[in-house]
């Protein structure tokens, strides 16, 4: 994962898994600290898996035994002096936030969080609603697929048209956020 | 800048079409390999590539779709092409410059693109 937008990508495609119906997908950026947050109302861990999820060889998954995803942003987030942590409960949901020292050598770049962020919209069930903010000293960008449904009429976010509308649509926002 | 009242119009365009790309079952379904494996791997580009193309082509009767593990991590970025009445086609170590090839070959023409079929590559 070269990019911290692949890590938020792929944290959220958990709470996908989760069977999660309400996503926050947030960033905060002030002082050289960025939080990063994953938050779902999904099936939860309980305590006992929470203990082992940050070793890669506890996963849910069936085809094999090793699960990387945590593990890697966790390794990314403290190589800056950052941390991450996770919160959850059974049939509660789960949080999980990591920080990261922006001016950090080892700080990944963002990389392409427009691109990103569409096709995890793109991807996602329609039965999940998902929030997205942005938030940096130069201001606030916010989405909601709720809005954006609303709009659509019926029409999905898997349909190519609209994933890359919204691809452009993110791009041009967060520009005017991190330029 | 793009705005809401660009999203109205795809919406009024897609709204003809919709009936057409929903529920159809000559529908062909392009299936991307979204997990910690296929995005280290570089799985977005690829498909941020299909959805263009498909856009490009204006093919009404493809999905673009994604899924978890598909089990082959090392074969990363993996593609599933689901033509009805076809054997199910798999692409693997895919990069975003194969995908025109595939569009233009394997969802227009019908004819799979061998050489990047997991076949070619074990």
């Amino acid at each position: 994962m070269k990019e911290l937008s692949l890590h938020l990508l792929d944290i959220a495609q958990n709470s996908v898994t989760a069977g999660a119906t309400e996503l926050e997908l947030s960033l905060v950026e002030h002082g050289g600290v960025l939080t990063m947050t994953v938050a779902d109302n999904g099936k939860g861990m309980t305590a006992e898996f929470l203990a082992n999820v940050m070793d890669p060889f506890t996963t849910t998954r069936t085809t094999r035994k090793v699960g990387m995803g945590i593990p890697l942003f966790r390794m990314a987030a403290e190589l800056t002096g950052g941390t991450l942590t996770i919160q959850s409960a059974p049939g509660v949901g789960t949080t999980t936030s990591a920080t990261f020292h922006t001016n950090h050598i080892d700080c990944p770049p963002m990389g392409d969080l427009a691109g990103t962020l569409a096709l995890f919209l793109q991807g996602a069930p329609e039965a999940m609603e998902t929030r997205f903010f942005h938030e940096t000293d130069r201001g606030r960008f916010e989405l909601d697929t709720r809005e954006l449904r609303s709009l659509l009429e019926g029409v999905p976010l898997s349909t190519p048209e609209v994933a890359l509308w919204l691809r452009d649509y993110i791009g041009e926002n967060e520009a005017a956020l991190t330029s | 800048m793009k705005s809401m009242e660009e999203l109205r119009a795809i919406r009024e365009k897609m709204q003809k079409q919709m009936n057409i790309r929903q529920d159809d079952p000559n529908a062909i379904r392009v299936v991307v390999g979204m997990a910690t494996c296929g995005i280290a791997a570089g799985a977005k580009p690829v498909l941020t590539a299909f959805l263009e193309q498909v856009r490009l082509h204006n093919l009404k009767n493809v999905t673009v779709s994604q899924t978890g593990c598909i089990g082959i991590c090392q074969l990363e970025p993996i593609v599933e092409v689901y033509v009805p009445g076809e054997e199910k086609v798999t692409y693997v170590k895919m990069k975003s410059e194969m995908v025109p090839k595939i569009v233009q070959s394997h969802l227009v023409n019908h004819t799979p693109v061998t050489e990047y079929t997991i076949g070619a590559a074990e």
